[in-house]
């Protein structure tokens, strides 16, 4: 059965009853990420869509909030109407899960859905000022706030966005915002391999240009010669000049080309929601997180292991799309090529591999104990979306 | 008379001193043990100065297994721990118990690696604020979390309140310049949180550790982000006639799309302390202040400040003040950071630290105003206008006490005001024991007590920095 409240105290009524028949719950919003984290089989599912509306909007306070529920193409046309954006550019699911459901701000919340200019502007659990959420007892609790500074009381907030709703279900929740930049131009320097590409990048990030997104797109990913792109965000006065200035940085690399506004804007959103690697739908695709530098000798290493894989670096080298085709052994591979410092999300593969491999980078037993422990300290009996990280959790 | 409230000792743990001093003795050196009554004094309170309580013993362990070893000790005695940077709290948040050891950080002081192309540095936990910036800024980089105490205050306790300051409009705060810490666990566990990495693998526990007081661990070790310094950075000042002038030209700001790297506030009584004591060349006739702080190249900060100034003209600006030379900046920003200890020199004083919506700053301020003028007090009011996190700094004569339980009331009612204005009771200086009581103003039992069952998968015992943060009643357990 799904359950669609349409009001928070609904939802609330909902967990509680299913906590004391015990039944487990399913959180969905859009249903667009569904396929992410481990595959789950509950006795209900508890819906946010019933939930829907910008509840505050402050432009002049770079805020907003929003039920859970309501579509983020609602809110992002709500923002572009003030010329404002969500700053961490948060990425589309639906090009690597299929699927034509609208993307809901809670899932965005819940998954931590954040894009390339992370590196610049922040994580989604970096702008995520506030929580509104109904834990595993049917207890509407909230943490955070609408303000940007807040240490009071321990901060709930951050431990929920990424948490793919294994610790509550979500019913409202407040991000701050940006102004939208003025002109935005992105330098391309071609032909570098991994290793120039992510010397590139740092030079770039370590310049004080403000370079707001920095990805590589290695050869035959996305176009025949390996693109190297660097983009520039701020007030049309100030592009000129930090494009020219980022190009004299960049020029052992070789010489730029410049494309700009909505040619610059399409490469980022396909970046963003990783076009290049999405077909053919059923490879097995990968997102591995590194320190920068370490990203080419990763990809060497997996080319060693006899990996037959397409990448693609986004964050200056510090995530890493792989594709390759749908293997139990690959899991093996890309865990082991990390060294040690770094860790790998299964993102896209058959039920039956992300139900028997590790979706999540294993954690140390201290970890997991933490982790088992905050988890029961939301929900006692494991009814919201029971296993979708962890097995048995 | 204090108003607040200490939990009493535990006549058990006071018995049992010399049978734990011994104990903490066997695992640190001499010099690492701090036993007697004139040297505890030195960590007796921190910049809450109104309140202290000597600590049972001071222990200032060198290395991550010297930390462990105290706390896996005192976790097996049932010994508090409260554990310490450089104790610049402003809320009290360091201040010891008689039957706790304290913890401090200040011998993990080193640098342990730099590392530009992926812009991090590895530093111990004790290290100062400032120290990170001061070792990377030859080479153009800079850590940007800037508490006003940056020159004191240690990583170690800009993590435990997610320390913010000037320019965190621009560059946020302590977790957001942060991408992982080593830390141990109440049972002397040693865990590694994060790394170089942007994003967390599981549960984002580095989120829940930041800003959490010293509740769930002691960090020993963080990596933490670089920045590029920008090619120049120019503030100007701007004088009102009214604070609500220029709260709205704040906004104003804000509403052209235009974020400043810094936007700080003072009035007129914050304006004469801070020009009496650095000389910054502040403008005294008028009602308030702003300095609004731009980055970039000399070419962009001028077209910067032409789009600011014509906004500050709109709202009917009397002073207009550029920066002209590096020296003219520093002084300006001299005047501001040392804006409480000038204050200090005039007076005692107690600074709040609630966090308003920015469109809420003229209306709290004018209430701040009449709150305390309603206790026969004085305020001035210093404060990161961008982000809403107001400093009311609290006039008052320590050594009355009458005076000090009316100032703790004015603060008391302007934290309320905070909350009931759409904000919170600690932007940045944390709850400490300073706002305890005053929690339940801002959230619910069951919000309370969700954040309690959280503190508790890491401290079940409430050992650790125990009185901090939540009331005294109504504590549960693991």
């Amino acid at each position: 059965m799904t359950i669609v409240p349409t009001k928070e105290a609904e939802a609330a009524e909902a967990v509680r009853a299913a906590q004391s028949s015990r039944r487990t719950l399913s959180i969905e919003g859009g249903g667009t990420r569904l396929a992410f984290g481990r595959p789950i089989q509950t006795d209900d599912t508890l819906s946010s869509k019933g939930l829907s509306g910008i509840t505050r909007y402050e432009p002049a306070e770079l805020v907003f909030s929003a039920w859970a529920g309501t579509p983020v193409a609602e809110i992002e046309a709500a923002l572009d109407e003030k010329g404002q954006m969500l700053p961490f550019e948060p990425m589309d699911h639906r090009t690597i899960y299929g699927g034509s459901g609208a993307p809901t701000i809670g899932g965005i919340a819940a998954t931590g859905a954040s894009g390339p200019r992370r590196i610049q502007a922040g994580a989604a659990r970096d702008l995520l000022l506030g929580v509104r959420f109904v834990n595993g007892r049917g207890e509407i609790v909230k943490s955070g706030g609408r303000v940007m500074k807040n240490v009071t009381g321990l901060d709930l907030v951050k431990v929920n966005c990424g948490a793919h709703g294994t610790l509550g279900f979500m019913t409202e929740v407040t991000f701050k915002v940006l102004p939208k930049p003025e002109r935005t131009l992105t330098l391309i320097l071609e032909d570098l391999d991994d290793e120039r590409a992510v010397q590139a990048m740092s030079a770039a990030l370590g310049s004080p240009f403000s370079v707001s997104a920095a990805a590589h797109l290695p050869a035959d990913v996305g176009g025949a010669r390996a693109r190297t792109a660097l983009r520039l965000e701020h007030f049309a006065e100030s592009i000129t000049y930090r494009a020219r200035e980022l190009a004299k940085v960049l020029s052992a690399f070789g010489r730029a080309r410049e494309i700009e506004d909505d040619e610059s804007r399409a490469l980022w959103r396909a970046i963003r929601d990783v076009d290049a690697l999405a077909q053919p739908k059923d490879d097995m695709l990968w997102r591995v997180s590194v320190p920068p530098t370490q990203a080419p000798a990763l990809l060497a290493r997996l080319r060693q292991a006899g990996l037959s894989f397409r990448a693609l670096l986004d964050w200056g080298g510090g995530l890493i799309w792989i594709a390759c085709t749908e293997n139990a052994a690959a899991s093996t591979v890309v865990r082991e090529a990390l060294g040690g410092d770094g860790h790998a999300t299964l993102m896209r593969a058959s039920d039956a591999l992300r139900a028997s491999l590790d979706v999540f980078q294993p954690q140390d037993a201290a970890l997991m104990k933490l982790t088992a422990g905050i988890k029961a300290s939301f929900d006692p009996d494991g009814i919201l979306n029971p296993g979708r990280m962890y097995a048995g959790l | 008379m204090s108003s607040i409230a200490f939990p009493t000792p535990d006549p058990a743990i006071l018995a049992r001193r010399d049978d734990i001093i011994a104990g903490l003795a066997a695992l640190l050196p001499p010099e690492c043990l701090v036993t007697s009554e004139d040297e505890r004094r030195a960590f007796e309170t921190d910049a809450l100065t109104a309140y202290r309580r000597l600590p049972l013993a001071v222990a200032l362990p060198r290395n991550t297994a010297e930390v462990a070893a105290v706390m896996a000790f005192c976790h097996r005695e049932g010994v508090k721990i409260v554990p310490r940077g450089a104790g610049t709290s402003l809320a009290g948040g360091a201040i010891p118990q008689e039957d706790a050891v304290v913890i401090g950080v200040s011998k993990l002081n080193r640098i342990l690696s730099v590392d530009y192309a992926n812009r991090t540095a590895r530093v111990e936990a004790g290290v100062t604020n400032l120290s990170i910036s001061d070792a990377v800024m030859p080479d153009g980089f800079f850590y940007a979390p800037d508490p006003s105490s940056q020159l004191a205050c240690t990583i170690a306790g800009n993590i435990g309140m997610n320390s913010g300051g000037a320019h965190c409009l621009k560059y946020g705060v302590t977790i957001n310049n942060i991408l992982g810490v080593k830390m141990v666990l109440i049972d002397g566990t040693v865990v590694d949180i994060g790394g170089q990495a942007l994003d967390p693998a599981g549960l984002d526990l580095l989120g829940l550790i930041v800003g959490s007081e010293g509740q769930l661990g002691i960090v020993t070790e963080a990596t933490v982000r670089l920045l590029r310094l920008a090619e120049g950075a120019r503030p100007v000042l701007f004088g009102f006639d009214s604070s609500e002038a220029a709260g709205e030209c704040v906004a104003a700001i804000i509403g052209a799309g235009i974020v400043p790297v810094a936007m700080e506030f003072m009035d007129k009584p914050a304006i004469e302390i801070c020009e009496a004591f650095a000389k910054a060349g502040y403008p005294l006739d008028v009602e308030a202040m702003l300095i609004v702080e731009v980055e970039g190249s000399e070419e962009e900060m001028e077209a910067q400040l032409a789009r600011i100034c014509e906004i500050a003209r709109r709202y009917g600006v009397k002073v207009v003040k550029e920066s002209r030379s590096a020296t003219e900046t520093a002084l300006i920003w001299k005047g501001r950071k040392s804006a409480f200890g000038a204050t200090g020199r005039v007076a005692d004083y107690i600074c709040m630290d609630g966090t308003v919506p920015t469109s809420q700053l003229p209306y709290v301020l004018k209430r701040t105003g009449e709150i305390v003028a309603s206790y026969g007090l004085r305020v001035a009011n210093v404060f990161h206008a961008g982000d809403g996190n107001m400093h009311p700094l609290i006039l008052y004569n320590v050594n009355d006490p009458a005076e000090q339980a009316k100032a703790e009331a004015a603060g008391n009612d302007i934290l309320r005001l905070c909350v009931d204005a759409g904000g919170c009771l600690t932007g940045e200086h944390g709850v400490g024991i300073e706002k305890r009581d005053l929690m339940r103003h801002q959230f619910s039992e069951v919000d309370l007590t969700q954040q309690m069952r959280v503190r508790a998968v890491f401290d079940g015992r409430w050992l650790l920095n125990p009185a901090k943060v939540f009331p005294l009643d109504g504590r549960i357990a693991a």
